[in-house]
Order: structure tokens, then C-alpha cells, then sequence
């Protein structure tokens, strides 16, 4: 009986334990976050305030971000982004599905190597080439003004990322060809089944992919800033907030900075979530048994 | 193989170029030199026109521009730049020498172009011989609707992966080949376009890397090396902390799992760069942690922790902030594979008298391990082309003179240093050959992968 006691209250002892040692982890994770939203309301001027507590509240900081709009103009940043991504997020969209159905559903003599070739180009470091990039664009004279922003579009959606078609592929494979080609009885033609099978099967993985290429340019650093350069005007959200903290800008822009952080993390905080919950249903396989 | 059996059953005669030369009529062999012709004799007017007029397009253009840009290719340009006295505004001006960089670039896509002219061509010569062979047996020969009718069906594939591959060879593949090139040019800071030439150097670049008494071969097996322990570190650290917290989280005694899984995983919706960015002024000398441990008298009112200033400070930084950063993904991914593990395995050791840790080492690591391992060198390849959280975090410093006078610094990777050779320092041959390191670099860990998982091998077994 004594023993068994024993064990039972060591058991609670490192259980209590376990709970503190995730408790505190927690709050390692959670520290920058809270700590992120605070420094977004903090009333100080200057950058590295030298208290770790605000000694004052303010909504100076979102005011400023959307009014102060002469040399930082964050709410045009935020356009020109939210634009890139919509447009971006379509032909992205668009071409990762067309290769996924072909990769999947036809069987064609440039097949295996198209794949192949795809795996090997993903190998390459995905800027290596942005230099090159950066004068065909300029050759095409895609580099003036507000043309920038479709150089983006077409650098984002023609670029490596649609090299990453294969968890598409991968739910296509799913559908079982059974279906496919009873369609193909019934006298369909292939773009009848990739249009009326495969697509509307496919939704939950469908619509994860578009959730992903909406994502990209908003959190896309080094091409955006190859490609827009120093226009202030042209600048997507993380060039411009890179910008902020940079040394001739931080003294007057550091907690504004925090603001723009909070503004930016709410959508792609939501996206975020969204997306998880379809990865999981994409990932369960389209037709469920 | 044996889609591949049936096709040869049903189709007696082999339509490719061979064949057409050997066996065509007079005008399927007239076609390799007027194109289209095959096709417009036997009644496909449309498609033969559109080859033919492919044909004069490419025919006008080589002689008007190809053939120089060709030259050009092979010489990189011979007119330097030159200055020289304007009469009439009594100014000195630049007259425009050839341009290298243009030179190169519009060489390669005059090859690309003729590549794709002579895919034309065979494609022109199968497709004459086709319709001759369709006469001959009396069937219908295709008309051009049959043809659009055809993308939609048994061709969908053209269809659909045109604009794809056009998008993949004009922004990647095309680009790579530039830059691949470019790695056997001296294109560096001294030869730089419009105002000098560069010129062809053969491997020149790659011994250059490569010995180590060079500057730049110091800073390339110095820099190689940290890659790979920063890859090492970010993998396995990441992999089996997240682990941990997963089987930690996951205990049957544990109690809010769902809650403590949310506390973790809220930090991956913050845009990576946004955490890294705060990330980077939390562990600066007057940032929060510094002033926070000041305050709390843990350090001296005016001393600071060097977080990004000491080599080796910069370092763990990196790869703690990384641990921060990835701890969440890691939890995301094995969480379900965990509690796949068969319960017995864990029923029997217990009985056997083994506790937490020899559990772990014995049962839920090797059992991962060989569940997941295509994962962990997908995240092994990742982290040496791991950009973001370097050039954010660090931007490779704290500098080092003696990697290639203070271009690469303690905490760079190939990459970080390749994207500042080219943007900074303008040296594209080196930082071109860097690319292909790191690719090499990459191939090599992924082949380890890809050619042993089930799925690249038995692609077709799910279907």
C-alpha cells in the first residue's frame, strides 16, 4: 500500500512539474508576441526606450503609420501588396494546377523528365538567378513606375514557386482513375474531367494552395527588394518595415514599426488558420473511403 | 513500361524525324528545308502556313540579329568603351562601347530560341510524315478544328502546360543558364558593363574558390563550414526539441493540450520576417532583453550582452532564435506521426523497467527517424539555403576581414554571401560559382532522399 502511495505522489510530483516546465516554455513563445503588441502602444519616443515597461499609452503609433504617409506610406505599401498577392495568388493558382493534372492524370513522353527537371531546378538557391532576372525585366522594360509591381507578379508566379506542384500532384494521385474513366465512357474529354472532376474534387487542396500564393508576397523579403530597389513608393509591406529599422530610420520610426507589425500579423494571422484547417482536409485524400 | 508496350502494338510505323526522312514522300522531305509544305499539300493549310511563317520569322531574325548575337556570345563584345572630345559642346563624352552583360544574356536567348525553332522543325517534319501516312492509308487527315479539338482531349497537356513552362523557362531556367555562364566570365568589380568588357576565363573562378590561399578560397571553406554546421544545428535541434515538447504535450497526464499547443503554434502565424525583425532589435545591445536584465540586476547598469557582436554569441543566437522560430513547425508535423507509434512497443519496455529518456532514445527516435528522414534532409537543404533568417537576423555580421576583404562575415551562409557578392559587391562570377556550390550542396543531400522514399519510386502505386 505504501509503495503504491509512493508512486502515486511522485507521479503528481513530476506531472506538477511537466505543467511548470510547459508553462514557462509558453511563455517564452508568447513573451515576444505580448511583447510586440505592447511596444505597438508604447508612448516614448526614440528607438531602445531604455525601460523594459512603457511609462506611457498611446495610439499615436497606428495613427501615425496611416497619416505620416509622406516618405513611409504604409497604407500604400499595404495596397500595392494585397495587389501583387491577389494577382499573383490567381496565376500561381492557375499554373500549379494545370501542371499537377498533367503530372498526374496524362501520360506523356516529357513526363518523367519534366518532373525530374522541376526536382533539379528546386535545388538551385531560388535567388540565384534574380540578377539575370533583374536585367530581362529591365530589358523588357518591365522596371518603370508602377510596372515594378507586374515584374513582382510575373517574377512571383512564373518563379520557382510553382516548382512546388507536388503535394497538388500528390492529392490528385487520390482520385481514383475509376472515376475518371467512367467519365471518359460517357464520352467526356479530358478537359471535361479536368474541369468537372479533378477540380471540383479537389477543393479543400485548391483552396490551401491559393491561400499559400496569397501568402507569399507578403512575407517575401530578398526578390521584392531586388526588383523594386529604393522607390519608396513601389515598396511591398516587408521591404518597407525592413526599412523602418534600418539606422537613419529607427529613432523616428521604431514603434511605429511594432504598429505595422500588429497591422500586418492580424490577415496573415487569420490566413494562417484557415490554411491549416484545409492542409489537414487536404491531406486526408479527396475521395474519402 | 507497359503503357509503353501497348503503344508500340497499335502503332505500326515509328512517326519520328528518322523515319520521315527516310521513308517520306518528296514533299515530307521538302518540308526540312520549306517547313510546312508536308502539311499545306495535304490539305492542313492552317498549320502548314503557321510553320512556314515560323520559319521566315526565324530566318529574317538570325540574319538580321542572331548571327551577331552568336558572335557576340562567343567574343563578349570587342569595343571597349571610349572617351572622347565633343567638338561642338566642347564636352568630353562616352561613346558606347558593346555591352557584355547584353552580349551574354541576348546569346542565350538566341540559343534558346533556336532550340525552340528546331523543336519546331521536328514537330513540323512528324507532323508532314503523319498526315502522309494518313492519306496513303485513305484515313482522314486531320483538319486544324480536329487539331483544336485535340487540345482539349488527347493533347490537354500542351494545352494546359504551355504558359507554365514558357513562365518557368523565361524567370528560372533561362536566368540559371545566364548566371551558370557567368560563373566562367571575370565579370567582378573591376569589369564592370557598360564601362569595361569581361570576357571568358574558363574554370579560372572555380581554382580560385578552391585554393586555400586565396582571400576568397579562406572565405569559402570558412563560410562552406558554418553552413554546415548552421544546418547541422538548425535541423536536428529544431527536429528533436519539437519532438520532445510534442511527446511532452501529447503524455496521457498532461492536462489543456489543446491549449498549449495553441500558445506554440500562435508564433508561426506572425510573418517569419516580422518575428526575425523583432527578433533582431529584441537582442540588440539597448534592446529589451539587455535593458530587462539590467533592470532586474543581472548585468551591469550600462554593459550589455553582445547577442549579435561576439562571434560566437551571433552564432547561438542564430540558432536559438531559430529554435524559436521552428520549435512550432516541428510540433506541427510529427504530431500525428507520434501518436502513430504502436503502443505496444512503449507497453513492453515499460514492463521491462525502462524509463522516459530510455524510451525515447530507444523507441520514439529510431521510430521517427525512419519514419520521417525524407523530412529531415528536405529541412537539412532548407536551412543551407535558410536566407531569411541569417540576412535578417545578422545580415552576416560580425564582419570578417579576412573572408575576401570583409565580403562574407562570421554568421554568412553561401547564400547570404552570394546574394551580397552580386547586389553589394557587383562580383556575379563569384557569386555564380557560389550558386552552383550550394547547388551541388543540395543535390547531393537531396538525391540521398528523393531516389529512396517509396513515394518517388512507386509514384503510381496509390492510383
Amino acid at each position: 500500500m505504501a509503495k503504491t502511495k509512493q508512486v502515486i505522489t511522485k507521479r503528481k510530483v513530476s506531472n506538477v512539474i511537466v505543467h511548470i516546465i510547459l508553462a514557462i516554455l509558453s511563455l517564452i513563445w508568447i513573451a515576444p508576441i505580448l511583447w510586440i503588441i505592447m511596444t505597438s502602444f508604447r508612448g516614448e519616443k526614440g528607438a531602445y526606450p531604455a525601460k523594459f515597461l512603457p511609462s506611457e499609452w498611446t495610439l499615436n503609433n497606428y495613427h501615425k503609420l496611416f497619416t505620416d504617409t509622406d516618405v513611409f506610406n504604409f497604407p500604400r505599401w499595404f495596397g500595392n501588396t494585397f495587389i501583387v498577392a491577389i494577382f499573383t495568388c490567381i496565376l500561381t493558382t492557375i499554373f500549379i494546377i494545370c501542371i499537377s493534372f498533367c503530372m498526374s492524370r496524362m501520360r506523356f513522353k516529357m513526363r518523367k523528365p519534366y518532373l525530374n527537371i522541376a526536382l533539379i531546378l528546386g535545388m538551385f538557391p531560388g535567388f540565384m538567378a534574380i540578377m539575370a532576372v533583374y536585367y530581362i525585366l529591365k530589358g523588357l522594360g518591365l522596371l518603370d513606375g508602377g510596372l515594378k509591381l507586374v515584374a513582382l507578379i510575373l517574377v512571383y508566379s512564373g518563379g520557382s514557386g510553382i516548382l512546388n506542384f507536388y503535394v497538388v500532384k500528390g492529392f490528385f494521385d487520390t482520385i481514383p482513375k475509376t472515376i475518371d474513366e467512367a467519365a471518359y465512357v460517357d464520352g467526356a474529354r479530358k478537359w471535361d474531367v479536368f474541369t468537372k472532376i479533378t477540380i471540383p474534387l479537389s477543393r479543400p487542396i485548391i483552396i490551401y494552395t491559393i491561400l499559400t500564393s496569397f501568402m507569399a508576397p507578403w512575407v517575401d523579403f530578398i526578390l521584392s527588394k531586388v526588383i523594386i530597389g529604393a522607390d519608396a513608393k513601389y515598396y511591398t509591406v516587408a521591404i518597407g518595415m525592413w526599412n523602418m529599422l534600418e539606422k537613419e530610420n529607427v529613432y523616428q520610426w521604431y514603434t511605429t514599426f511594432f504598429a505595422a507589425a500588429v497591422v500586418v500579423s492580424i490577415p496573415i494571422a487569420a490566413i494562417f488558420l484557415v490554411m491549416q484547417r484545409f492542409y489537414t482536409d487536404g491531406m486526408a485524400g479527396a475521395v474519402k473511403g | 513500361m507497359e503503357l509503353f508496350k501497348k503503344n508500340k502494338v497499335s502503332v505500326t510505323t515509328p512517326i519520328n524525324v528518322r523515319e520521315a526522312l527516310k521513308k517520306g514522300d518528296l514533299f515530307t522531305r521538302l518540308s526540312a528545308v520549306v517547313m510546312g509544305l508536308g502539311n499545306i499539300v495535304r490539305g492542313q493549310i492552317i498549320k502548314g502556313l503557321i510553320y512556314l511563317v515560323a520559319e521566315i520569322y526565324f530566318i529574317i531574325f538570325m540574319i538580321t540579329k542572331g548571327i551577331t548575337c552568336l558572335n557576340n556570345l562567343v567574343s563578349l563584345g570587342t569595343k571597349t568603351a571610349t572617351k572622347y572630345f565633343d567638338e561642338t559642346s566642347q564636352m568630353y563624352r562616352m561613346q558606347l562601347g558593346d555591352n557584355s552583360m547584353l552580349c551574354l544574356l541576348y546569346g542565350v536567348m538566341t540559343i534558346f530560341l533556336i532550340i525552340g525553332f528546331f523543336l519546331a522543325w521536328r514537330g513540323n517534319l512528324k507532323s508532314s510524315y503523319a498526315a502522309q501516312l494518313k492519306r496513303e492509308a485513305g484515313k482522314h487527315v486531320q483538319s486544324f478544328k480536329d487539331d483544336l479539338e485535340d487540345l482539349l482531349n488527347g493533347q490537354v497537356h500542351r494545352l494546359l502546360l504551355f504558359l507554365p513552362i514558357t513562365c518557368i523557362l523565361a524567370f528560372t531556367v533561362m536566368p540559371l543558364i545566364f548566371m551558370i555562364l557567368m560563373a566562367f566570365t571575370n565579370y567582378d568589380r573591376d569589369h564592370q558593363v557598360p564601362a569595361n568588357l569581361f570576357d571568358w576565363v574558363g574554370l579560372k573562378n572555380f581554382s580560385e574558390i578552391f585554393s586555400s590561399s586565396s582571400g576568397l578560397g579562406t572565405a569559402f571553406w570558412h563560410v562552406l563550414g558554418w553552413t554546415l554546421v548552421w544546418a547541422f544545428f538548425a535541423t536536428f535541434l529544431n527536429y528533436i526539441c519539437g519532438m520532445i515538447l510534442g511527446i511532452v504535450i501529447n503524455r496521457n497526464d498532461t492536462k489543456w493540450k489543446g491549449m498549449w499547443r495553441f500558445f506554440f503554434v500562435l508564433s508561426i502565424a506572425i510573418p517569419q520576417f516580422v518575428s526575425l525583425l523583432v527578433m533582431r532589435t529584441l537582442l540588440q545591445p539597448d534592446g529589451a532583453i539587455n535593458v530587462l536584465l539590467r533592470s532586474m540586476g543581472v548585468i551591469g547598469k550600462s554593459s550589455s550582452l553582445p547577442f549579435w557582436t561576439n562571434v560566437t554569441w551571433a552564432r547561438v543566437s542564430i540558432v536559438v532564435v531559430n529554435l524559436w522560430i521552428g520549435v512550432p513547425y516541428t510540433l506541427l508535423q510529427v504530431t500525428g506521426i507520434l501518436k502513430n507509434i504502436p503502443a505496444d512497443l512503449y507497453e513492453a519496455a515499460r514492463l521491462d523497467g525502462a524509463g522516459p529518456v530510455r524510451i525515447f532514445f530507444s523507441i520514439t527516435l529510431p521510430y521517427m527517424l525512419f519514419v520521417t528522414a525524407p523530412y529531415l534532409i528536405t529541412q537539412f537543404i532548407g536551412n543551407i539555403n535558410n536566407f531569411n533568417v541569417i540576412y535578417l537576423l545578422t545580415a552576416g555580421t560580425p564582419a570578417c576581414l579576412e573572408y575576401f576583404n570583409g565580403t562574407a562575415g562570421k554568421t554568412d551562409l553561401l547564400v547570404t554571401w552570394l546574394y551580397k557578392l552580386t547586389v553589394d559587391f557587383s562580383d556575379y562570377n563569384y557569386g555564380a560559382v557560389i550558386g552552383i556550390m550550394t547547388f551541388i550542396l543540395s543535390a547531393f543531400f537531396a538525391l540521398l532522399t528523393y531516389h529512396r522514399t517509396s513515394a518517388y519510386k512507386n509514384e503510381e502505386g496509390f492510383q
